[in-house]
């Protein structure tokens, strides 16, 4: 069972339909039972990530995921979600994430010039080195993305990249701690491949 | 690199999709569930959802197909129409749309702009406008492009970014249904104008309207058409595979 973690930030209509469309058991988490009864975690998340980090905190949850996750349960993060499995953030100040894998959020503004921002639309994964997450994706195919910041970290934790100005960090695993910038159920059917290879995880 | 993103547009109308001819003498097509389902598996990168009796009668948007949609094909999903309030961003952002285009709302009220983009976030915004020349100068219409409203176009472009909105959808009334390519005079100027992203809308007749867009308006970030894609006029497969051929970068 794949538990989506709801801690009353963004719509999980979209995510949810997605993976029930993979016909994959999929609940929408609240308590802290119901994460720990599942064998893989999602975090979605959208906004801004102070916000959604006192969200999270308030609800307790973090200490499950957290818990969760250093207990070798698979995790994804999904676009904020992705962003809060870091150390901080530098969003609107500086503000510490879940620290599950190494590095900060940063903004893309001051990075690259001359394209607009937020980056958003469709462009194409550059392939870092092989994860599981990509068992069904190939480097070149597109996934659709919406973000204003990203995550900068070791090399050995991205697992891909995108170009836009320079390359954007697009996912991250860090052992059983998977995260993507971009948003898999907003991606079409590589979108759905990559949802469904997460799901088969060990 | 980012790609161009092409986008139908399905308007909407008593739970069926229609496409007017200069906003008149609208057409019957589709079912619009199994029409989107079309469109996402040919290539579509996104989809528009416009409710066009929303604007002027106050109708309330068929949440029910944007449900049925949402829960079906995962690709970024736009809704417009009669949006005048914070409210109806929630009413159909819980539906599953990802973006909410306003039209009328924002003119009727500019500060919606900048409500929902507080509590959404700038990329949910998203800024239509339906504009004509009149007198030599660009002018934006309200209503379906029914009301003249005396607003510059380029000033409510910037207008809407400086509110929050984080795209712009730019109809010519002047090229809408006449099929003879886009509006790409008035695109051109807008896009100077503003630095969010610009879907061009109104024109498109056939594959070589979408080159001469993204060659000659290389800022434009999308191009939106009805008709041409319902009637079978221009499958966006092949309309990609030509942009590709062309140098412009596609999602294939």
């Amino acid at each position: 069972m794949i538990a989506i973690v709801d801690y009353g930030v963004g719509n999980l209509f979209s995510l949810y339909s997605s993976l029930k469309s993979l016909s994959l058991d999929t609940v929408i988490a609240k308590d802290k039972e119901t994460i720990e009864k599942a064998d893989k975690i999602i975090l979605p998340g959208v906004g801004a990530f102070k916000d959604a980090r006192d969200k999270l905190k308030e609800t307790g949850l973090d200490k499950v995921v957290i818990r969760e996750a250093k207990e070798g349960k698979p995790l994804l993060g999904i676009c904020l979600g992705m962003q809060m499995l870091f150390e901080k953030s530098f969003e609107y100040g500086e503000h510490t994430g879940l620290a599950l894998i190494k590095g900060s959020v940063v903004p893309l503004s001051g990075r690259i010039t001359s394209l607009k921002i937020p980056h958003m639309g469709w462009n194409s994964l550059d392939m870092n080195f092989e994860s599981r997450l990509y068992k069904y994706v190939s480097g070149g195919e597109y996934v659709y993305f919406v973000h204003s910041f990203y995550a900068d970290c070791q090399r050995d934790n991205i697992s891909a990249t995108s170009f836009y100005g320079i390359d954007v960090t697009a996912s991250v695993e860090s052992g059983n701690v998977f995260g993507t910038q971009f948003h898999p159920e907003k991606s079409g059917i590589v979108g759905l491949r990559i949802l469904k290879a997460f799901s088969e995880i060990k | 690199m980012l790609a161009k993103r092409i986008i139908p547009c399905l308007d909407i109308r008593d739970g069926r999709v229609v496409k007017g001819v200069n906003f008149l003498n609208v057409k019957d097509v589709e079912n619009p569930v199994a029409l989107a389902k079309r469109y996402s598996d040919s290539g579509a990168d996104e989809l528009v959802f416009y409710d066009i009796t929303a604007s002027f009668e106050g109708r309330r948007l068929f949440t029910d197909i944007l449900k049925k949609v949402a829960e079906s094909i995962f690709i970024p999903l736009t809704v417009g129409g009669g949006i005048s309030t914070v409210e109806d961003f929630d009413r159909v952002l819980k539906c599953g749309a990802d973006k909410v285009s306003v039209n009328t709302g924002a003119i009727d009220n500019p500060r919606l702009i900048g409500e929902a983009a507080k509590r959404y976030g700038d990329q949910c915004v998203v800024l239509s406008m339906d504009v004509k020349r009149v007198d030599g100068k660009f002018m934006v219409f309200k209503k379906g492009g029914r009301e003249y409203t005396g607003i510059d176009a380029i000033e409510w472009a910037k207008r809407g970014e400086s509110e929050g909105a984080g795209e712009i959808v730019l109809n010519s009334i002047d090229t809408d249904g006449v099929k003879k390519g886009f509006d790409l005079e008035m695109l051109s100027a807008i896009c100077e104008a503003v630095n969010i992203p610009v879907i061009a809308s109104g024109g498109a007749g056939n594959i070589e309207h979408f080159v001469e867009l993204f060659k000659n308006v290389p800022k434009v970030d999308a191009g939106l058409a009805a008709s041409i894609f319902h009637f079978g006029e221009v499958d966006i497969l092949d309309l990609k595979k030509e942009l590709r051929k062309n140098q412009i970068e596609v999602r294939l």
